[in-house]
């Protein structure tokens, strides 16, 4: 925390899985003094119209993110290896989710 | 038997109509961006019990005098004195701590009364209080939530706390007195005797008082329960002015739709 952000709830970032939906996914950040609380601040916050079933709170600075200095490095090199993507296989009908 | 319906449906509407006014005024002033969505939600599920219990009130009135009013006349139209929401939920909302106390307060009672409603020989009685009953186990839940955050707090805030319950202890009495009309009500199995939620209530805030380490109030002497109260229309000062703002467009523009 820089002194600007003392005494100031933590940060927290939100994650909701839809009714039909089979991942949590980021919906947005929202402040709160503890992880109860986070919960029942997202409940309000992002569940208003029925958006989710499940709600999963993370402390904004427990997240690791990668080195936005790094994306050369990190991912320009998966741009040119098209072979990776499984669109080269037939999809058996039957398989679902993917 | 259908008259003392009119008034009790009056009563629970009132309760839910006021109190979701009293806390739309937070809106856009609430302590965090958070806590004021959070209450203005809390409002919201109020009013629209206020509506679906107003609604059944002026059916059945109009099933009897061959005069229904609508929800919105109910609302907009009658002056304070017809009014029959508790005393408690009309007082102003003071600092956060005054409008927690009166939510903790009354929630816990709201949600024990809904859930004998629920059992309710009336069937439509029964049904708005089993959707309303989730919704309020919900505002239950928060509300003590933070009665023990700032009970258990700092000592600034363990002090606003506490002598908020203090203040408005004499204002919960009204819950749980019963009159003619609840007699009425019991009697024909629309509803409890108020009198039997207070132990339950009691033991609620008790506790909930114990984990926020604030002392429950203890003072024998109630608002509203000696001769008159909310209940039979007689208010504070405070609700004249809450009905002012709330009535202003109807009054003014009879009528106006948007």
């Amino acid at each position: 925390m820089t002194s600007a952000n003392a005494g100031e709830w933590p940060l927290w970032e939100i994650f909701i899985r839809s009714q039909h939906g089979l991942a949590h996914k980021h919906v947005g950040s929202l402040h709160a003094s503890d992880a109860a609380m986070a919960v029942k601040n997202a409940r309000d916050v992002y569940t208003r119209r029925n958006e989710g079933v499940s709600i999963w709170v993370v402390r904004s600075a427990d997240i690791v993110a990668s080195n936005p200095d790094a994306r050369d490095e990190l991912f320009d090199p998966a741009s040119s290896k098209v072979y990776r993507h499984p669109t080269f296989f037939p999809m058996p009908e039957d398989v679902k989710h993917i | 038997m259908s008259e003392p319906r009119i008034d009790y449906l009056l009563r629970l509407g009132d309760n839910a109509l006021v109190l979701a006014q009293r806390l739309g005024e937070w809106i856009g002033h609430g302590p965090v961006l958070e806590e004021d969505i959070a209450l203005a939600n809390v409002g919201l599920d109020l009013l629209g019990q206020g509506r679906m219990w107003l609604s059944y009130a002026g059916e059945l009135e109009g099933a009897l005098s061959g005069h229904a009013r609508t929800e919105d006349e109910l609302a907009f139209l009658r002056d304070g004195g017809a009014f029959r929401n508790v005393q408690l939920v009309e007082l102003p909302n003071g600092d956060f701590a005054v409008t927690m106390a009166r939510q903790f307060y009354f929630d816990q009672a709201h949600l024990l009364l809904l859930r004998a409603l629920a059992a309710s020989v009336d069937p439509r009685v029964a049904e708005i209080a089993a959707k309303a009953a989730k919704e309020v186990a919900y505002h239950a839940e928060r509300s003590a939530d933070w009665v023990i955050r700032l009970g258990d707090g700092t000592a600034q805030s363990h002090a606003r706390m506490q002598s908020a319950i203090d203040r408005l202890w004499p204002y919960t009495g009204e819950l749980f007195a019963g009159d003619a009309v609840d007699a009425a009500i019991a009697a024909a199995g629309i509803g409890p005797d108020p009198a039997t939620l207070r132990p339950a209530w009691l033991a609620a805030v008790d506790s909930v008082c114990a984990q926020a380490t604030l002392a429950r109030p203890t003072g024998e002497w109630m608002q509203g329960v000696q001769g008159r109260g909310g209940k039979q229309g007689v208010h504070t000062e405070h609700l004249g002015h809450l009905l002012a703002q709330m009535q202003f467009l109807q009054r003014a523009y009879p009528g106006a739709q948007w």
